[in-house]
């Protein structure tokens, strides 16, 4: 996988303590230069105007990120958001997972007792390397989070930044320190109160978005629109409750698959198909667009042919651990989704609230955390 | 052999002939930022540089923890005419550095150094209003939101000094005996400045507030913030209680800037100029 040799690359202890040395910022060719070196760590290839690409987009993502950061000491939790992203990655391979997290605990070392001030004046550096870049992102443009200028949309409503009020108090107090006078103005924004603040700990929930997966999110391609769909919003893993019906039929289907005796296929039954896509045209055309490089195996069981299938079904039920009850486990969903997929296209339609049409490298990463599959 | 790298790092800047006040500066800058860290002391605590792990240092995996200086940096920042005739200027060390203008010529000399504060200097304020003998007439201000009131005749005294209460004063005025300060949290803080009592606190902005600005004759106080809102307040003392009030006036939003400098354009407050990150021009308001 080219990941783990990225990754490998980047959290290199040498090039680590190079890093966490004070120093200037990097100059743009500099960081141009280490960007192409690291993206040739692996034996991914790319022409020089994908690599043109490439670096456009990373600079523009993490300029909206430091940009839109709500307290300056965010920055740091935008990194810590980039360190969990990775983390996942390379979850599998002890060996870079610790070089990572030694990473991660020399960073909250160095910074976390920094000031706001401080904060603010790492911020201003690297907005002022940002400065005048206004290359447009389609994935920005679609959101609504950039304009068609290139500038990026600066939210006036939503929650305040922790340590801040909501505006609209002015509070008087006279010589003894009493408060006097209370009153109200409208400071023209639309706030709100923040829920809680994020962690600075190696493991925690850092509360901010600024700095995730921005293609964790599935959103419907703007060219063609099949038959009876929807538009559909774009909802991501966390916000997605998984569809109670859906759940219930899955799970309806297990009970059915733990006590189903498998007979010998006569041809007469129709049998059923599972299709998580809203058309059959459009499953057909997905898995043509699959990319090459995806390396889950797929295992075609026809319901009316294959002698093997007794063997293969319960090669697949052993990969689920299944008691009394239905229980999942989201690390076997996880790997096993789409080997889960195929096993049960003997099994009915199913609709999905899910639409995936918008094609992309990160395609099986998405079907495995379809939000229907998520534990209860 | 530390020195002389010092005094040409600023040297490099400097014009050679007005290089006799800078170099004293840099020395003092240097000497000030050895001395007064302490261990321990939360508040401004610098990052500290970890040494390469070693690998036959045993206990924790990225070796001890070496509690010595990184290299920071170093800068000025907040400058205000006082008594006309000195300029202070704030620095990264939290000196504030008082130059002498002479009248005529060129001989500027460093005369005073305020050594007060704890922390880089954010902004310095002067008054811009009426100034009864023996008021304040500077305030100074620092990232850790402290600030400090000062009275200028030969030589500055402080009068009182205000604490901080978490957050970066990132830009103080001050104005008849009244201070404004706007801070990181968005909050505006008004003060008495002989006393340094606590008059006001305002929920201005929802983000870092960057400029402040006041219109002596009217006592109009403009802030401007990440937020891209610029507001603006009418201060003004009760003449029977003597305590000081201040109201909400106007609102302006400057779409998708996150608003860097804002000032008024005329000594009423009747117009207003503001820019921002990422914005080559500046936005001039004026009331119609």
């Amino acid at each position: 996988m080219f990941m783990n040799d990225i990754i490998t690359t980047m959290f290199n202890k040498k090039f680590m303590e190079e890093l966490f040395k004070p120093q200037e910022l990097y100059s743009k060719k500099a960081l141009r230069t280490v960007y192409d070196r690291l993206a040739h760590a692996s034996i991914m290839r790319l022409n020089q105007a994908s690599m043109d690409k490439l670096y456009d987009l990373m600079t523009m993502a993490f300029k909206y990120q430091v940009l839109l950061c709500p307290r300056p000491k965010d920055i740091l939790l935008v990194t810590f958001n980039h360190l969990d992203a990775i983390k996942d990655f390379i979850r599998d391979s002890p060996n870079i997972l610790n070089q990572v997290d030694e990473t991660f605990r020399q960073l909250i070392d160095m910074y976390s007792c920094l000031s706001a001030g401080e904060f603010q004046l790492i911020r201003q550096t690297l907005l002022i390397f940002f400065q005048d870049m206004h290359i447009r992102v389609s994935i920005f443009l679609k959101d609504k989070v950039q304009n068609s200028n290139g500038r990026f949309v600066l939210p006036i409503s939503g929650p305040v930044p922790w340590g801040t009020e909501v505006p609209g108090l002015i509070r008087m107090f006279n010589c003894n320190g009493d408060e006097v006078k209370r009153v109200e103005f409208t400071n023209g924004g639309n706030y709100i109160s923040p829920q809680r603040e994020g962690s600075f700990d190696l493991y925690g929930d850092r509360v901010l978005k600024l700095g995730t997966n921005m293609y964790s999110v599935s959103r419907p391609v703007e060219t063609h629109m099949s038959g009876a769909s929807k538009t559909l919003a774009s909802h991501t893993k966390e916000n997605a409750a998984p569809n109670p019906l859906a759940k219930e039929e899955l799970n309806f289907l297990a009970r059915l698959m733990g006590g189903l005796e498998i007979k010998k296929p006569n041809g007469s039954e129709p049998g059923f198909r599972l299709n998580l896509f809203t058309t059959d045209e459009e499953e057909e055309h997905a898995a043509l667009t699959r990319p090459e490089e995806l390396s889950y195996k797929v295992i075609n069981i026809q319901a009316t042919q294959d002698q093997q299938q007794n063997e293969e079904l319960a090669r697949i039920m052993g990969e689920f651990e299944l008691g009394s009850a239905v229980q999942w486990k989201s690390a076997t969903l996880s790997k096993s989704a789409p080997l889960l997929r195929t096993a049960w296209s003997s099994y009915s339609k199913v609709s999905t609230a899910m639409s995936p049409q918008s094609i992309s490298a990160t395609r099986a990463q998405r079907w495995a955390a379809s939000p229907m599959w998520t534990p209860s | 052999a530390e020195r002389p790298a010092e005094e040409q790092q600023l040297g490099a800047v400097q014009q050679p002939e007005r290089a006799a006040p800078a170099r004293q500066a840099a020395h003092l800058l240097r000497r000030r930022a050895r001395q007064h860290r302490q261990p321990g002391q939360r508040l401004g605590r610098r990052a500290q540089r970890l040494p390469p792990p070693a690998a036959g240092q045993g206990g924790r995996p990225g070796g001890q923890r070496l509690h010595r200086h990184p290299a920071q940096a170093v800068f000025a920042r907040g400058i205000a005419a006082a008594s006309g005739r000195f300029i202070c200027v704030g620095t990264s060390s939290g000196l504030v550095l008082v130059f002498d203008i002479p009248s005529k010529g060129t001989n500027i000399t460093l005369s005073e150094v305020l050594q007060e504060h704890h922390d880089s200097i954010t902004d310095i304020a002067s008054e811009v209003g009426e100034n009864p003998d023996g008021a304040a007439d500077l305030v100074t201000a620092d990232d850790s939101g402290a600030l400090c009131v000062w009275r200028s005749k030969e030589e500055f005294s402080l009068l009182t000094k205000i604490s901080a209460f978490g957050w970066t004063c990132s830009s103080v005025k001050l104005w008849n005996g009244v201070i404004a300060a706007g801070y990181g949290n968005g909050q505006i803080r008004l003060y008495e400045a002989t006393s340094g009592a606590l008059r006001a606190t305002v929920s201005a902005h929802a983000r870092w507030i960057y400029a402040l600005d006041l219109a002596p004759l009217t006592g109009k106080l403009l802030s401007g913030a990440e937020d891209s809102y610029v507001q603006i307040w009418k201060l003004s003392r009760s003449p029977d209680t003597g305590d000081i009030e201040i109201e909400h006036c106007h609102s302006e939003c400057v779409t998708d800037t996150q608003l860097c400098g804002a000032r008024f354009c005329d000594p009423e407050g009747n117009s207003f100029a503001a820019t921002g990150y990422d914005l080559s021009e500046i936005v001039r308001y004026g009331q119609v």
